[in-house]
């Protein structure tokens, strides 16, 4: 029965959510228009990626020379840790009314994509700094930097955004429009996790393996 | 099996919908593990481990899909997976598109 209930994608609150449920339909269908569209922008740089990271080298170092997997290991299971804990969220959102719940969870994914955010910073700084490989070296560098970057302002943007949320739920509870961010805010969040599988796939490990 | 505040018995749900996001985590971490562990140990030559890892990376994006964002092939959501193929086609023809135009170029240039 619950199936036939399924109006969108992403998690949906269902029949003990009425309302909002029925709101969600047309929102979050909106929403997945702006993600697709936002997938298509990563897949168009990650193919310019695949010929600069060749071609476009300049004589200055490879991914083979620059790129190790430690971090960038640590990254992926920090985000997926993240996806995880959303989800827990999402589901406290759903079955408790439980507002405590639900914002520990949320904060939790907050914290992991701050970490994260940090340790690519930090990632970012030892390349032009320890390495002399900053943007301007090689079309290769300026690619590699331009995609890893993209993502890392899009987790920026997705933890600020969970902040106002987390200051919407305080002042106003959970209201149905509070509700209906949450839900797309899980969207964004479960994509970036997508377009992070493409990146530590085609950029770190294609890049370092021998 | 109906109460007041949960009609259609969507309480039952939480254990099986906590199950599906369990067993989401299960399997992309697996397959996170599995890429990098090859990449890692590097038991294949180069080029098969780029297919191995291509192939892992479609399938944990396929797991993404399916068990975070609640993308299945039921007839009532129809239009979230078409939006998707039909994004998947647009990805698939600009970047095999790009990849080739731009390898070709270099090849005439040198």
């Amino acid at each position: 029965m619950s199936h036939s209930n399924r109006l969108h994608g992403g998690l949906n609150l269902g029949q003990a959510h009425a309302e909002t449920h029925r709101q969600a339909e047309t929102m979050v269908f909106g929403f997945w228009i702006f993600l697709m569209s936002d997938l298509v922008l990563f897949a168009v740089i990650l193919a310019t990626y695949a010929d600069a990271s060749v071609h476009g080298l300049a004589d200055g170092p490879g991914p083979a020379e620059l790129f190790e997997l430690r971090n960038p290991f640590i990254e992926t299971l920090l985000l997926l840790a993240s996806s995880v804990t959303f989800g827990m969220a999402a589901l406290h959102l759903k079955y408790q009314d439980d507002r405590r719940g639900l914002v520990l969870w949320m904060l939790a994914t907050g914290a992991l994509g701050l970490v994260f955010v940090a340790m690519e910073g930090w990632d970012f700084y030892s390349l032009v700094v320890h390495d002399d490989a900053p943007p301007q070296r090689s079309g290769f560098l300026s690619v590699f930097f331009l995609l890893v970057g993209m993502h890392g302002l899009h987790v920026i943007a997705a933890t600020v955004w969970m902040l106002v949320l987390l200051i919407q739920i305080g002042r106003f509870g959970l209201m149905p429009d509070v509700k209906l961010r949450i839900l797309r805010l899980s969207i964004f969040w479960h994509m970036l996790d997508v377009v992070w599988v493409a990146i530590f796939t085609f950029v770190y490990l294609s890049g370092v393996a021998r | 099996m109906n109460d007041d505040r949960f009609p259609d018995s969507e309480l039952p749900g939480h254990g099986r919908e906590l199950r599906h996001y369990l067993t989401g985590a299960a399997v992309t971490l697996t397959l996170t593990l599995a890429a990098f562990g090859i990449v890692w140990l590097s038991v294949l030559p180069r080029y098969w481990t780029l297919g191995v890892v291509s192939v892992l990376a479609v399938l944990q994006i396929v797991a993404h899909f399916r068990y975070f964002l609640h993308i299945d092939l039921g007839k009532s959501h129809r239009d979230d997976l078409l939006m998707i193929l039909f994004t998947s086609l647009i990805i698939v023809m600009m970047v095999g598109g790009t990849i080739w135009i731009l390898f070709n170029q270099f090849a005439r240039m040198m």
